[in-house]
């Protein structure tokens, strides 16, 4: 067989349009790419993926594997997993990136043992060192405690990199790559899970994940009710609410409210804390919002070692406040 | 004829102890043990085994726990026992080290599911909070061939199939499997139940099998590491943090408001 060589995105094109993480992951993948002088491929999964294709390309991909057949329309994981195991065994890369999206977190280590081989999970950054061939993983570990550099000692090496951290590139419609059709033979039988219903639990307004302003309570709000006085914040700053797990865990506020490790990564310009002590697990979630504010009565909590402006004191009085003065300066 | 249920549970250290305590070994490259902070069942793997006392309420059925690593704090061990669970299996080896390589891992529990034989059902955590590698179970479902379904917040056996509301980003779905399969669960699923004191009597008689890495005579191949730790550190914060002050707390929230504005964020 060939020496393994190129890097392969495996990328998403939910509804024929090329997401967004995996602009990301393309983004990552141009750089290893670029350092390694090797190629960038990208495999698509679906029914009609034209559009996806030339998107790909224009946000760097140099070729473009469109993996189509009939049953790939949705996303069914055992049908999707058949495609990319039969789509990495015939590309032969020495590197795959996946984004670690809900469908990705699902795939990645699936896809790994598969193979046979290691996956760096979670990654923040990667880098190939040009001499080897190696690709060096950043992650976090221990909560968002530690961070460890690992690397993989199989082929192909895989990452699963975490969403949001990866600028996209601007899509450039001029460039030009290789589109190839892949299809594929796949089975129904081989699904072996079947979801019977879907229920969603949407919050009305502003979604937490793409708001530029979030406000979030933690244990210190002490109940349910304060978070009708976040939501009043939130709603006069065109914002969205979050929680901490402590808060979710008490039922104060929905499961898909939670931030953090185990809950939702958002990259808010401005994210407002009120009553969160900090932990390393809630802002593996929050670290990248551009500026955050912490409102805390405990001066030595460690949310005061993550936030750019604090106040040290009673949340309620604080909140009453902020929420009056920002009403006034939002109405003039 | 009961269900046979597997439960794998991680012995870790605290997650939550004070982050003061947390500290690294950077020439060994790994964590510290804390000295007088005492390990901690894995936190899923407790919703883990709730989950599947909660299908021995219902029905007949007989949950193992299985958990593998070099040694073990018996007392911490056996609280899942005390919570209601029937056996308990230590992989336990020199060899079984917890490195952050989830294919080892994934190997040695496999190899004991084949040993055991006859398991309908294995839930397992989403992710366990040391190396949060959130691996393992799909890695397992995959060596076993095992329908698998990951992130449930509620699990039900009906007759032969699992029925498995698992979290979405924007809700839950539900999702249903035929047996045998394997399920990894989340603290969505709720606080498990505390110990009784009959389950902590019944759980001191109860004697740990253990077997060890020639126990499980696994294939040498499928044991060399899949991944290398180059490093692992203390990440440094740098924020410089400006406390905001007034008079009074409610003057402390109407500067920051104007300060919000001045920057321009609101
Ligand atoms: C594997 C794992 C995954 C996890 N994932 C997540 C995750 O995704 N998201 C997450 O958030 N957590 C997560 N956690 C939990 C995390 O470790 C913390 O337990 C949690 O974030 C604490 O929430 P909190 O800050 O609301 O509560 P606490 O830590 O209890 O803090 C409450 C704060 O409120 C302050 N306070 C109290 N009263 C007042 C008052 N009147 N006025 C002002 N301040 C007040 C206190 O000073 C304190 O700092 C995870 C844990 C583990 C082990
Ligand atoms: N050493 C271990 N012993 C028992 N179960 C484990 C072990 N490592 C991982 N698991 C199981 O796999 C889940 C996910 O772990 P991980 O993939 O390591 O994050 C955990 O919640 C446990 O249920």
């Amino acid at each position: 067989m060939a020496k393994e060589t190129g890097i392969l995105v495996i990328g998403e094109a939910p509804g024929g349009e090329l997401s967004l993480t995996s602009q990301e992951v393309l983004a990552a993948g141009r750089q290893v790419a670029d350092s390694l002088r090797q190629e960038l491929a990208i495999g698509l999964f679906g029914d009609t993926l034209d559009a996806a294709s030339r998107q790909a390309i224009a946000h760097g991909a140099d070729k473009v594997y469109s993996v189509t057949h009939p049953s790939l329309a949705a996303f069914q994981v055992e049908l999707y997993l058949s495609a990319m195991e039969t789509l990495c065994r015939e590309v032969n890369p020495g590197i795959v990136l996946i984004g670690r999206t809900n469908e990705g977190r699902e795939v990645a280590p699936r896809l790994a043992f598969r193979l046979g081989v290691g996956l760096a999970q979670d990654c923040l950054e990667v880098a190939a060192d040009s001499a080897t061939g190696k690709l060096l993983a950043n992650r976090p570990v221990y909560g968002g405690n530690a961070v460890a550099v690992l690397s993989c000692n199989y082929t192909p090496q895989i990452a699963a990199i975490r969403p949001k951290v990866y600028e996209p590139s601007e899509p450039d419609a001029s460039r030009q790559g290789e589109a190839v059709s892949f299809p594929v033979d796949l089975d129904a039988s081989m699904a072996r899970s079947q979801v019977i219903e879907v229920v969603r639990e949407a919050a009305e307004g502003v979604k937490l994940e793409d708001a530029g302003i979030v406000v979030a309570g933690g244990r210190g709000l002490g109940g349910p009710e304060p978070f009708a006085d976040l939501e009043e914040l939130a709603k006069l700053l065109g914002g969205a609410v979050g929680a901490s797990r402590a808060a979710v865990d008490s039922g104060w506020a929905p499961a898909n409210y939670q931030v953090g490790l185990t809950g939702k990564t958002i990259t808010p310009d401005l994210y407002i804390t009120v009553a969160i002590s900090g932990a390393s697990q809630h802002m593996a979630g929050c670290s990248g919002a551009k500026a955050i504010v912490a409102i805390n009565k405990d001066a030595d909590a460690n949310i005061f070692k993550e936030a750019r402006y604090g106040v040290v004191g009673d949340w309620a009085k604080v909140l009453t406040a902020l929420t009056e003065t920002v009403r006034e300066l939002t109405q003039d | 004829m009961p269900i046979k249920i597997a439960v794998f549970a991680k012995q870790v250290i605290d997650p939550e102890m004070p982050m003061a305590a947390f500290q690294i070994d950077s020439a060994a490259q790994r964590v510290v043990t804390p000295p007088n902070i005492p390990p901690v069942v894995n936190g899923f793997d407790e919703n883990a085994v709730e989950a599947a006392l909660q299908i021995k309420d219902a029905q007949e059925a007989n949950v193992t726990v299985i958990s593998a690593g070099s040694s073990f704090a018996l007392d911490v061990m056996k609280k899942p026992l005390s919570m209601g669970a029937d056996e308990l299996v230590l992989l336990q080896d020199d060899a079984f080290q917890n490195t952050v390589d989830s294919f080892f891992t994934a190997q040695l529990l496999a190899a004991a599911v084949r040993k055991l034989e006859g398991f309908d059902l294995i839930i397992c955590g989403r992710q366990a909070s040391d190396w949060d590698n959130a691996q393992v179970p799909l890695g397992v479902a995959e060596l076993l061939g095992l329908s698998c379904i990951a992130l449930g917040k509620k699990v039900e056996v009906k007759g032969d199939t699992v029925l498995v509301e698992r979290l979405i980003p924007d809700g839950y779905e539900v999702v249903e499997a035929p047996l045998p399969a394997l399920v990894s669960v989340s603290n969505e699923l709720g606080q498990p139940r505390y110990p009784t004191l009959r389950g902590i009597m019944a759980a001191t008689r109860k004697r740990p099998t253990i077997w060890s890495l020639a126990d499980l005579a696994l294939d040498t191949g499928l044991l060399e590491p899949r991944v290398t730790l180059h490093e692992l550190f203390v990440p440094v914060r740098n924020a410089e943090c400006e406390i905001i002050e007034g008079d009074d707390e409610a003057d402390a929230g109407r500067k920051l408001a104007l300060r919000l504005r001045e920057d321009k964020f609101i």
